[in-house]
């Protein structure tokens, strides 16, 4: 790896780790985070189809509320470089993307904590009423969330080409990679689980009935599913008596 | 005395200034500092005295927390608010607060599910199926369509907001908020429901029963044949129940991918997944 692809790979990460902080760009989501990657290292398809295979494992992560995901940036950035430097599996990536997620989770934390250092260092500066106090320690919490993720790629990919890690993760017996794999086919309910619940409203819970006999028995692709989705979600708002001013007209006329 | 007002130019900043809004989260005020950094221009227009400019800059670093792209409605409500008071009219800290407190709680409750819930999902499963395939449109196709939702929501809402003044706090209470967060959740749900079917794949090859035919063929019924004869997709839906049953008692996901894991290795190794 020459240091021009490792300053690279900082950069990216940089950029991937204060994505998942901002959560505005997305460049923290795995399907962009991976591409990026791919894009840096030389082989975009692999990083495109990784990112695609993590994107939906990780589709329920977010961060609603006080509440924080797993940390996609910097699970993405490190299984795509260990996929492409340490010559690995897409198996492989997914199988080590989960307890990075999970690791990046507790470092994420951490930062957050340092970063009530800030606020109070803000508040100092509110006090004699300068801006550029404020706004400096607005930026470099930032910057620390970048680095957050770029200081462990970068020591990732340096390891990765010296075969140490690839070596570790090839002794992973047969068993575990291929189970790992069939794993991942069905994982991504735990997602949907999160996005439903998230939506949990028991008397709408048809609609999501309804899309899935009709996926089960039809090829309808995505963008259809969204526009026929979109028409219910109109049509019920329009049948809906809750929303209608002449609902109590209706139900009289019912009535008779 | 001339009326105070924020020009275009400060709108803008505003703007690009929100982006940032989560920069330095932290866990004691969340998203006051990248609040009161949003407001600097809006400050810095209205008040000239730096006695005026602290008591501003002291409020806008209060506890603060929503959904980024809808805290623009709020940012541009609160700047409206701040011209108000800085024209001389009777408003005092404690009501810029409440409206800020009193919007960043319902709006939230509209944003997650809309942005969290439904756009970014429904998106990145778009994107991510066509990624899959090893083509760029995927991740192209996500990343532009998220932004442009996301950018417009920003800066029309921050416009609205100002323009819209604290008139916007009644607004909110209508039922228009309400549709269109029902509209969101029907279109995730019936969306979510095609994923679970579609896109996950579980393969029980148990054989079942295996004999030969009269034409000498064998034939094998395993498992997932009857399954998928009953209703493609089954195993997975009872599956996210289970999830989701599990998650509301506070099960932690990432405990719960573990376990699925797990049960992926197991189910290799006994010969019952493939």
């Amino acid at each position: 790896m020459s240091t021009f692809e490792i300053v690279m790979v900082a950069l990216v990460a940089a950029i991937c780790g204060m994505g998942s902080v901002l959560d505005e760009g997305q460049t923290h989501r795995p399907l962009i985070a991976c591409t990026l990657i791919g894009l840096v290292l030389g082989d975009v398809k692999t990083g495109i189809i990784l990112g695609g295979t993590l994107e939906l494992m990780a589709l329920g992560w977010m961060n609603v509320g006080a509440s924080m995901a797993p940390d996609a940036a910097l699970a993405s950035v490190v299984s795509t470089i260990l996929v492409i430097v340490g010559h690995q599996s897409i198996g492989a990536g997914i199988a080590v993307a989960i307890p990075i997620a999970a690791a990046g989770q507790v470092l994420t934390i951490f930062v957050r904590t340092i970063t009530v250092f800030f606020q109070h260092l803000a508040d100092k500066y509110a006090e004699s009423s300068n801006f550029k106090g404020i706004e400096l320690c607005h930026f470099i919490a930032l910057l620390l969330q970048g680095l957050r993720v770029a200081l462990p790629a970068v020591l990732v990919a340096v390891a990765a080409e010296t075969g140490l890690v690839t070596s570790l993760l090839n002794s992973i017996p047969e068993v575990v990679t291929r189970g790992l794999q069939i794993a991942g086919g069905f994982i991504v309910v735990v997602g949907y689980a999160m996005v439903i619940n998230m939506m949990s409203a028991k008397y709408l819970m048809p609609f999501f009935f309804l899309g899935f006999v009709v996926a089960a028995f039809t090829g309808i692709n995505l963008v259809g599913f969204g526009i026929v989705g979109a028409v219910l979600a109109i049509l019920y708002i329009q049948l809906n008596p809750k929303y209608s001013a002449q609902s109590a007209a209706v139900e009289e006329i019912d009535e008779l | 005395m001339e009326e105070k007002k924020l020009t275009k130019k400060d709108l803008n900043s505003m703007f690009f200034r929100s982006w940032f809004l989560l920069g330095s989260f932290n866990f004691e005020r969340m998203q006051s500092i990248g609040f009161c950094v949003t407001l600097i221009p809006a400050i810095k227009r209205f008040y000239s005295k730096k006695e005026d400019q602290k008591e501003a800059l002291k409020r806008h670093l209060e506890f603060f927390n929503t959904q980024p792209f809808i805290s623009a409605p709020i940012m541009g409500v609160t700047a409206a608010m701040e011209e108000q008071k800085a024209n001389g009219q009777p408003i005092d800290d404690a009501t810029i607060s409440g409206v800020k407190v009193g919007l960043m709680g319902p709006l939230a409750g509209v944003g997650d599910p809309i942005y969290w819930g439904t756009l970014r999902p429904v998106l990145a499963a778009l994107g991510a199926s066509i990624a899959l395939t090893g083509s760029i449109v995927g991740p192209l196709l996500f990343f532009i369509l998220f932004n442009v939702c996301r950018l417009a929501t920003k800066w029309y809402g921050l416009k609205y907001g100002y323009e819209k003044g604290t008139e916007i706090v009644s607004d909110m209470s209508g039922n228009r908020l309400r549709k269109l967060t029902e509209s969101a959740s029907i279109l995730g749900l019936f969306v979510m429901g095609a994923l679970v079917s579609k896109w996950t794949s579980i393969n029980v090859p148990l054989v079942v029963s295996k004999y030969t035919g009269s034409d000498g063929k064998e034939v094998i019924t395993t498992v997932q044949m009857i399954l998928d004869q009953l209703m493609p997709g089954l195993l997975p839906l009872l599956l996210t129940f289970l999830c989701m049953r599990l998650l509301k008692k506070k099960v932690n996901a990432i405990a719960l991918i573990f376990a699925l894991f797990a049960v992926g290795i197991l189910g290799y190794w006994l010969g019952v997944l493939a």
